[in-house]
């Protein structure tokens, strides 16, 4: 699943990314995976969304959270 | 070293709180300017300490040395780049305590480039008060680079900073941590390594609780509240760009006129001082009347940007602007736009992306800005009927707000289509910090205002003086056998017993006009402009217009040779009773009177924005672009309402 399968305040873990350009962005600003993600806030038109990683609260647009693949904290591990 | 002064530069993450550091260490003594070829603000300031001065220079935020936006570029090329004149002997390295984890991988990689460098751990207090313990001499060991623990707002820890930059050896940090990395290690290896580091060097902290600024976001991003909230803002932003800057505008206006007037008394009549007086001192007074708009919208966005606003805006904007190639930030400056397009432009530089900044730049002119307000109020009432539209809205009113709805539409329109032709600058994709709400810093605030207003006044402001100077020699001066051919057909009308020397003065003036360079151009000009309806006399208010947009107005009371250019009704009346010769109709009806209005909707015609977004872009090509562009758009425009309204009217 990536984070546009999160509802808010759901907590998930960092697992890889899709975009290998983004992924290394998305890195040197703190989302690494084993980290810990929640969708914090939503746009008022759906787009962007506000995820918090890591007590950094980034917004980044759908096309972007798709990139990242994350493992649910209520399913086991 | 026996070099004069010591190069010092703070390198760190955005909202890290370097700007207030470089603020608290530096003072009064600082200086802007911009990094050489881009318009990236570049903060100098000096202080001295253990009997060595210091150069501070503040260079822009970034996350880490793989540049992706302009201002990201700067800096890194500082850093990395030995022969970069910007390359400093030492770096502060600004860490805000509350985001570890993303400071100290800025910090591992400028270590790693070799750079003798200070770790600064700025709000200390804000890390403290979560209830976690950073052992500062531990960390410094784990690094290799020495600690200072900083609260740049309330002042703390600057001694040991000063100390520890003076006692400095500007020796590369020995990097103990670099052994395990090789050329293969990306961002991921790093973080293994901070996050053993910071397992052995920080203890306690609990479960964040709901913050302040949390509960905040829940309102400014709130699904409705939000965009209202926005919007109350953005009328506070255009009632104080359009309202309250008048009083001091009339101040600094009458302060000119009064001084103008002085000079008239103390220097000998003279060209040299007809040139001083009315090109260069009217000129400087033309400049120095836009600080108060500057002023009052460079309040607002240094307020939203200081506390954190601003990205709430982009946030909740983002998905209507986008498909028109623009973002949040780009609202602010299109709203104050609305007042005047000079200081909206110098306000385009919160918004960081590139491609983002030049589009807002490029179809900000469209936006009516208040120099139109004169034209349309007069072109309004000389060709739109006074009746009433099911007897509640005037026509002339709703001309009005149709005149402000189409540069907006247009503005949006032209961005779109401009948005197409502009390649991205790299920095392709929409990631942001949404930083912590604070209260506003308003020391940061009231030194952001200055610098800006001071900035536009030695680059933009000189351009502006320049090119007044020019008009006013044009409007002056004409071929010197026609102008004394004027000159003496008054001088001997005036010998005549009923002359009445006012209405003679007002006549003069007209023909002075008429038969200067830039009457000539206006004649000149005239076939180009009868498509749209226009005849000499529009060609050299059109001309005279490129100084500021509201100057027709003026130009029109010379040409009718109406003392007064605030007796608008007069210009009105003698506007209405030109007849065409050609037809013997009213030649100012209402398919003219469309056309002038759509030409100075479109039209660009304000050198002062001219000047700005030369010096905002750092090159003529853009300004020109604006030139052709906006004008091809107006001339062919009023072409077809010219011709449509023949037809139907």
């Amino acid at each position: 699943m990536t984070v546009n399968d999160l509802t808010i305040g759901q907590k998930a873990t960092v697992k890889e990314f899709t975009d290998h350009g983004l992924g290394i962005h998305l890195m040197e600003m703190g989302v690494v995976p084993g980290e810990t993600i929640t969708v914090e806030r939503v746009a008022p038109m759906g787009d962007p969304i506000a995820v918090r990683v890591s007590d950094l609260l980034l917004m980044m647009r759908r096309k972007e959270a798709a990139s990242i693949l994350v493992k649910d904290h209520g399913n086991g591990i | 070293m026996a070099s004069a002064s010591l190069r010092v530069a703070l390198v760190g993450n955005p909202n890290c709180g370097k700007s207030t550091l470089f603020n608290a260490l530096t003072g009064l003594n600082q200086k802007v300017g911009n990094f050489p070829g881009v318009t990236v603000d570049r903060k100098v300031g000096s202080f001295s300490t253990g009997g060595k001065n210091v150069n501070l220079l503040d260079l822009p935020g970034t996350y880490s040395l793989e540049p992706r936006s302009l201002d990201e570029r700067v800096a890194v090329h500082a850093i990395t780049d030995r022969s970069d004149i910007d390359h400093p002997d030492l770096c502060l390295i600004v860490v805000d305590a509350t985001h570890l984890k993303l400071g100290l991988y800025l910090t591992m990689q400028v270590l790693e480039a070799g750079m003798p460098s200070i770790l600064v751990l700025n709000m200390m207090d804000q890390l403290e008060a979560s209830g976690v313990k950073v052992d500062l001499l531990a960390l410094s060991r784990e690094l290799g680079v020495k600690v200072v623990g900083t609260n740049a707002r309330k002042g703390n820890g600057l001694d040991k900073l000063k100390a520890a930059i003076s006692e400095h050896g500007l020796e590369s940090a020995p990097t103990p941590w670099k052994s395990k990395l090789n050329a293969e290690s990306g961002p991921l290896e790093r973080h293994v390594i901070i996050r053993e580091m910071l397992t052995k060097v920080t203890t306690g902290g609990k479960e964040p609780s709901r913050t302040l600024s949390q509960r905040l976001d829940g309102v400014f991003t709130h699904r409705w509240l939000g965009p209202l909230i926005f919007l109350g803002i953005l009328a506070a932003v255009f009632q104080s760009v359009f309202s309250w800057a008048v009083y001091p505008m009339d101040w600094i206006d009458g302060l000119f006129a009064e001084g103008a007037g002085l000079w008239r008394q103390w220097l000998p009549q003279h060209f040299l001082t007809d040139l001083w007086v009315e090109g260069v001192w009217a000129g400087l007074g033309g400049v120095v009347i836009f600080i108060p708009q500057i002023a009052f919208l460079f309040l607002f966005v240094a307020l939203m940007e200081d506390t954190g606003y601003m990205a709430r805006v982009s946030f909740i904007t983002d998905r209507a602007l986008r498909r028109f190639g623009l973002q949040g930030r780009s609202v602010v400056p299109l709203m104050g736009g609305v007042a005047c397009a000079v200081p909206a432009i110098l306000a385009t530089r919160t918004i960081s992306n590139w491609k983002e900044r030049l589009i807002t730049m490029l179809v900000l002119p469209f936006m009516t800005c208040s120099a139109r307000l004169p034209v349309y109020v007069l072109l309004i009432s000389l060709v739109i009927p006074e009746g009433y539209l099911l007897g509640v809205f005037g026509y002339q009113g709703l001309t009005m707000l149709a005149m402000y709805l189409l540069g907006a539409v247009t503005a949006l329109g032209a961005a779109f289509v401009v948005s197409k032709f502009i390649p991205d600058d790299g920095s392709g994709h929409f990631l942001m910090e949404m930083p912590v709400l604070r209260a506003p810093r308003w020391g940061n605030i009231g030194m952001d205002i200055v610098r800006k207003s001071s900035m536009f006044v030695t680059q933009a402001g000189r351009i502006i003086v320049v090119i007044s100077v020019v008009l006013w020699l044009g409007a002056s001066f004409g071929p010197s056998e026609q102008m004394e051919q004027v000159e003496q057909r008054y001088a001997t009308a005036a010998q005549l017993p009923d002359a009445d020397p006012d209405s003679l003065a007002r006549l003069r003036s007209a023909e002075l006009l008429e038969h200067s360079y830039i009457g000539m151009v206006g004649h000149a000009i005239e076939p180009a402009i009868s498509p749209l309806g226009y005849d000499w006399k529009i060609g050299i208010a059109l001309i005279t217009s490129f100084a500021a947009r509201e100057v027709f107005v003026g130009t029109m009371a010379t040409i009718y040779a109406v003392g007064d250019s605030e007796d608008e009704a007069t210009i009105r009346q003698r506007m209405a009773s030109t007849m065409n010769a050609n037809t013997g109709e009213p030649l100012y009806d209402l398919p003219f009177g469309l056309s002038l209005l759509v030409f100075y909707a479109f039209a660009m015609q304000c050198v002062s924005t001219l000047a700005v977004v030369r010096s905002e872009t750092g090159s003529w090509k853009w300004p020109l672009i604006q030139v052709f562009g906006m004008t091809g758009l107006a001339y062919l425009s009023a072409f077809v309402i010219f011709r449509l309204a023949q037809v139907l009217f």
